[in-house]
Formats: C-alpha cells, structure tokens, sequence
C-alpha cells in the first residue's frame, strides 16, 4: 500500500522526460488496476446474488456467471416470494410473510433512527453550548456517559433485556425494538451531532436571541436548518445500522415483529436451501440500503467524516 | 476515549436575556409537581412489587404501567426544572430526554443484569431463578469454550490492523488524482450498506460453498482440491474475518479518507519542496499527521468488532469444535441451547470487564506513544 502511495505522488510532479512518461503510465495502470480489482471485489458478491435469483437448478450447479449468454434469466427466485411479473396480482403466503417482515424492518429502523435523531440532537446541542451540572457530573461526564454507551457490546444487555420485557410484555413487539436500536443508535447520532454544533458559529444564535427568540427558538429556527446536512448524515447512518441489525431481533422477536434479516436468517439455516429464492430473498433484502446507498452516498460520507475529523 | 476532546463553548445568553426574579411560590409549585410525579412512580412500583410478591391481591397485568409512571416522572421532573430553575431549567430541558433514557434503559439494565449474573435461572424451567453465589463463576472458569471464544476475540481484533492496512491504501488511492472518483467512492462504500446476515448467506453459504460456489470454483481453478472453507480451524476463522474485514473496511476507509482530504496542503507543498521521497512523505508528513484519525477509525472499528456474531452464527455456528465462536455468538448459543440466563449474563459481564479493561491499557498505552511520536517529530 505504501508502495502505491510512492507511485501516485511521482505521477503528480509535472516534468515529461520520456524515462518519467513511461514511469507515469506504469503507475497509472498500476493505480486504475488496484482500484479496479477493489470494485471488482466489493461488486461481485452483490452481482452473484442478482443474478443467482433469475436462476434454475441446473444453471446455480453449472456455476453460470452470465446472464442471456451463460443461461436465461427465469423467475424462479422471485415467484417463490410470489413477486414474480405473473404472481404479483395473484394472492400469496410468502409474500404475506415477506411483506409483514419487511414493513416490520421498515417502520422499526425509521421510528428508531428518527427518535435516536431527535434525542441526540437535542443533547448534542445542549451540551455543545450549555454548561451543565447534575450533581458531580459536568459536560464533559455528561458525554463521557453518552459515548461510553458505545463500547457497551449488545451481548451485555440482551439477556436482561429478555428477561425486563417478558415483564413489561414488551417482547416480540416493534415498540421494544424500536426502544433497544434507538439506544444503540445514540451515541453515534450525539457523536456526529456535537461537532455539527459545534462548527456553528455562536453568533448567530446570540443574534437571534437579540431579536427576541427564546433558546428553543434560536434552535428551532435557526440551528436546525443549518445543521439539517448533519441530522440527515446520522439519520442515514442509524438507518443503516438498525435495518441491518439481527442480534437484537433473533432474541427478542419471534412470530410479530420478526424482522427481514431475521428472515432469512431463518431460512438459511433450513435444509435443502433454494438457492434461487434465497438469492431473490437477500436481494430484497440488501436492495433497500443499496439503492438509499448509491442516492446518498454524500451523505453517509459527511457523517462518518465529522465524527473523524476535528 | 479519544473522541472526548474540547470543552463546550461556554455561551453567556444571560448577557441578552435577563434572568428573571423567579418567585418563591413558582418554585413551591415546582417542587410539589416533581414531588407528586414521584409519588405516583413509588406508588406503582409498590403496587405491582407487592402485588408479585403475593402480598396485595390488585396490581397490573405486568410491569407496563411503571414504565407510564417513569415517563410521567420525567415529565414533572422537567417541569419543576423550569419552574424552579427557570433559564437554567429550559436548558436542561435539551439533555433531560436523552439522559432519562439512557438511564432507563441501560443503567437499570446493567444493574439488574449484574443481579441475575448470581443466580441460577433456566427460563424453560418453571423453578424461577435462585441465587447461586459464585457458582455461575466458577463455572465459567472451568468452561474451555468461553476460553477459546475469548481467544478467538483476540485473533478477530487483531485483524483489525489488516483491514486498517487495507482501508487506509485504498483512501490513500481515493484520495490521489483519478478519473471516476465518484464512482469508485460509491462502489467501495456498498459493502458496508449490506446485512452481515445477508454477507452470511451471499458469501458464507453460497459463493464459497463447496461444490459450486464461484469463489470455491476459482480456488480450484487456483489448483486447490478440495476448497473446503470451513473445515479447518484457522481456515473457517480467517474466513469469517474476511466476510467481516469486506463489510467493514469501508468504515474505516471513508475515515481515513476524510482525514487525508483535511490535510493542509502547504504542509504536502513544503514536504515536495525540501526534496522528500513519497516514502519519507508518507511517514513524516501523511501518517503523523492523520494520527488521530487513524486511531479514531480503528477503535471504532474495534468497538464493532467486539460485537461480532451476526456472520459466525449464521454460517459456522461457532463450528468447527468453537474454532471460529466470539463472545456473542458462543453466549448466543449458550441461551438457545440451555435457556440459561443467570450463566449467559455472566459471561457477559465479565466480557465488558475485560473490554473496559483492556480498552483503557490500549489507550493509555497509545496516549504515550502518540506523545512519544509527536516529540521526536517536532
């Protein structure tokens, strides 16, 4: 990797002698190589299972890689979930179930990730502008509090948490797991959002309090909207973490609020896998985070960069 | 930790809103609200405790209605903060939700936990728990596959600096002058979009599986026989890093990445100027300088590491012989198999012993390192 590094930086000194041109190219192809492979490494997984799911039996065990050349597309995969073109009208149990874990997996990942937002928001502003005291705790514990929640593994809370909503009939509903993915959503959203806060300028808030708005107002009006890039960069993040979550959701729920990736948790560990309609099954799956993925990547990028960077 | 870093900026409204004179019965009227809200909870939590317990014959179905009273708790507590504290009260109002329910919902946990962590209690079991001292501890001591679990924890966080490795060439490319960058950023960051759980099933279960999975079918292209990669221990646990290291390297990656780009550009200019070979750049410029970020991006990445379980329970189960369990997924397995909870929650909370522990050693450690590479920098 160092080695590369070395390359790229020669390539940038501007002097053309012909020894240095050739040396250029070699490094060019050397980079556009490396880099190639790399997206060639992090697209064929997600090819493989796209395509496995327009497959039939024969084609999987041939180890066919090309659709319309190597073997032709079938339906196969989706019409097992009863999404197929000529088995969407047509009512279907797999999909009834399909759908019901996918709804689940949608409206727990947004509730928790938009109340993870609003809650570290809220903290990460007070505590990039406010000094605090409860008790012996000052800013600096109070955060300390938040961000140690971070090394807490998920393993530690889940047995009690098993045994606490058994009792509070909390067990197998989303309102549990919403309530479990927001906690461990928070620390990362009050993470994000405290250097968010605190790359503004105080002075605008100190204006708007001179023109007669209240705290809350100043952040209403004024805060919120300018730090809006930042809360969609943590929403994102906790969106993807939540949806993807499967630790939580394998102990916690078992017939209501099963989630999508406890689905096909479930059915990869059945016998006799098809390997069509898992493949159309995780592609249902991964497709959601792929597409908001591609659209957002902006985004995804600024927030894990302000956590980084100060 | 690292990410603790300035104090807040100390604003000082109170040169633009004067404070006003709250009055003694405001503040009277505070204190019986917050006093009233903690009755209603005391009240509720009696009830139902003695209601449990056998002692009263009227309570709630189930605990439900004390977690109603703790949230109207909240509701008067703020309340009486505004009343009685006034402008200090409204600016506790943006930490109080937050903090009430971090406390509801892992401090109490964490008590509670440590509590069933002595006891003996077998859901399946209509026994209930029983308190069993030291025996869950003894127990783990003498359970070899705990051991080997938190060994393999060791092996699994150590690849770490690979990935790091790897992440941080791959920013350095990103970062140098190519065509297509967006694209490359965009396809680099997709495995990090993908469930581990689906990762488990694309890579685990079908691409290296044996007979024709492409990735076996390349390997035996490559001249190896039998690609079995799950037979072997040291095989099946360094393929479980790789599933992990390809979801996970885009995460350090766009860190790193966002390290390199807010470097100053003087200091590369000057670098070039006094004649430094790119190796000489690397280590004297580029990598001291993104220092922190590096360690940052790797004790973030290490934090998820320690969770990992989602990618060994669905494709090794922990097998071959435990070869390839971590922490979560072998405690997994000790609940499914046996219901245990009291055991389960042990192993739990010694595993966040020893990674607090070990996590305060690390950075202790690096603390005085990074001031040891400053000084000889400078």
């Amino acid at each position: 990797m160092i080695a590369i590094d070395e390359k790229l930086d020669e390539a940038a000194v501007p002097e053309p002698t012909m020894a240095e041109r050739t040396h250029r190219l070699t490094t060019r192809v050397i980079v556009y190589g490396i880099l190639i492979v790399w997206a060639f490494i992090c697209l064929v997984p997600i090819y493989w299972t796209v395509t496995t799911s327009f497959k039939a039996a024969p084609d999987v065990m041939r180890g066919n890689l090309v659709p319309f050349i190597d073997f032709t597309p079938q339906w196969l995969g989706w019409r097992s979930l009863g999404l197929s073109p000529e088995t969407l009208f047509n009512t279907s149990t797999v999909r009834g179930e399909f759908t019901k874990r996918f709804m689940n997996s949608v409206v727990v990942s947004l509730s928790a990730s938009f109340l993870a937002a609003v809650l570290g928001s809220l903290a990460a502003y007070g505590l990039s502008r406010f000094s605090y005291r409860f008790g012996p705790m000052k800013n600096k514990d109070i955060s300390f509090f938040f961000l140690s929640q971070l090394i807490l593994p998920p393993v530690v809370l889940a047995l009690p948490f098993l045994v606490l909503y058994k009792e509070l009939a909390l067990l197998d509903t989303r309102i549990g797991l919403i309530l479990l993915y927001t906690l461990t959503v928070l620390p990362i959203v009050i993470w994000i959002m405290r250097d968010q806060f605190k790359a503004i300028p105080v002075e605008l808030e100190e204006a708007a309090l001179v023109d007669g708005l209240s705290i809350w107002g100043a952040f209403l009006r004024i805060v919120l909207p300018i730090s809006l890039p930042g809360i969609v960069a943590a929403f994102i993040l906790s969106l993807i973490l939540c949806w993807n979550e499967y630790f939580f959701a394998a102990l916690l729920t078992s017939t209501e609020a099963k989630t999508l990736p406890v689905m096909v948790a479930s059915q990869t560990g059945s016998q006799g896998i098809n390997w069509w309609s898992m493949a159309a099954l995780s592609t249902a799956a991964i497709a959601p985070l792929l597409i908001v993925g591609i659209i957002l990547e902006r985004y995804i990028i600024a927030g894990m960069a302000t956590g980084a960077v100060k | 930790m690292s990410m603790e870093k300035t104090a807040p900026l100390d604003i000082d409204f109170d040169e633009y809103v004067p404070p006003d004179p709250i009055p003694q019965s405001r503040k009277r009227l505070g204190l019986l609200i917050l006093a009233f809200g903690s009755l209603v909870l005391a009240a509720a939590f009696l009830v139902q405790a003695l209601y449990r317990a056998g002692t009263i014959d009227f309570g709630f179905a189930n605990w439900r209605p004390v977690v109603y009273a703790y949230l109207f708790w909240g509701i008067t507590l703020g309340t009486a903060q505004v009343l009685r504290r006034g402008e200090a009260g409204v600016r506790a109002l943006f930490v109080l939700p937050a903090v009430l329910f971090v406390v509801a919902m892992v401090v109490f946990p964490l008590l509670f936990g440590l509590y069933i962590s002595f006891t003996d209690w077998n859901l399946s079991s209509l026994q209930g728990r029983r308190f069993n001292g030291l025996d869950n501890f003894r127990q783990m001591l003498g359970d070899a596959f705990y051991w080997n679990a938190l060994k393999n924890m060791v092996w699994y966080t150590l690849a770490v600096l690979v990935e790091y490795a790897i992440a941080f060439g791959m920013a350095l490319l990103l970062h140098s002058q190519i065509r297509a960058r967006k694209f490359f950023r965009v396809v680099f960051l997709l495995p990090l979009m993908l469930s581990p759980v689906a990762v488990s099933w694309m890579v685990g279960k079908s691409m290296m599986e044996i007979r024709f999975g492409p990735i076996a079918n390349f390997a035996r292209w490559l001249g190896w026989e039998n690609p079995a990669f799950f037979t072997d221990p040291w095989l099946a646990r360094f393929s479980i890093m790789a599933m992990d290291a390809w979801t996970f390297i885009p995460l350090m990656m766009i860190m790193l990445l966002a390290g390199l780009q807010a470097l100053p550009k003087e200091v590369m200019e000057a670098a070039r100027v006094d004649g430094a070979n790119p190796w000489q750049t690397f280590w004297k410029v580029i990598f001291p300088l993104t220092l922190p970020v590096s360690i940052t991006a790797v004790l973030i990445r290490i934090i998820f590491k320690l969770k990992l379980a989602d990618v060994i329970i669905n494709v090794t189960a922990g097998g071959p012989g435990g070869a390839t369990d971590s922490v979560t997924s072998f405690i997994f397995r000790v609940y499914r198999d046996r219901s245990n909870v009291g055991y389960g929650t042990l192993l739990a909370m010694v595993y966040l012993v020893l990674i607090v522990v070990s996590l305060t050693i690390m950075l202790n450690v690096l603390g005085r390192w990074m001031r040891g590479y400053g000084q000889e920098e400078s």
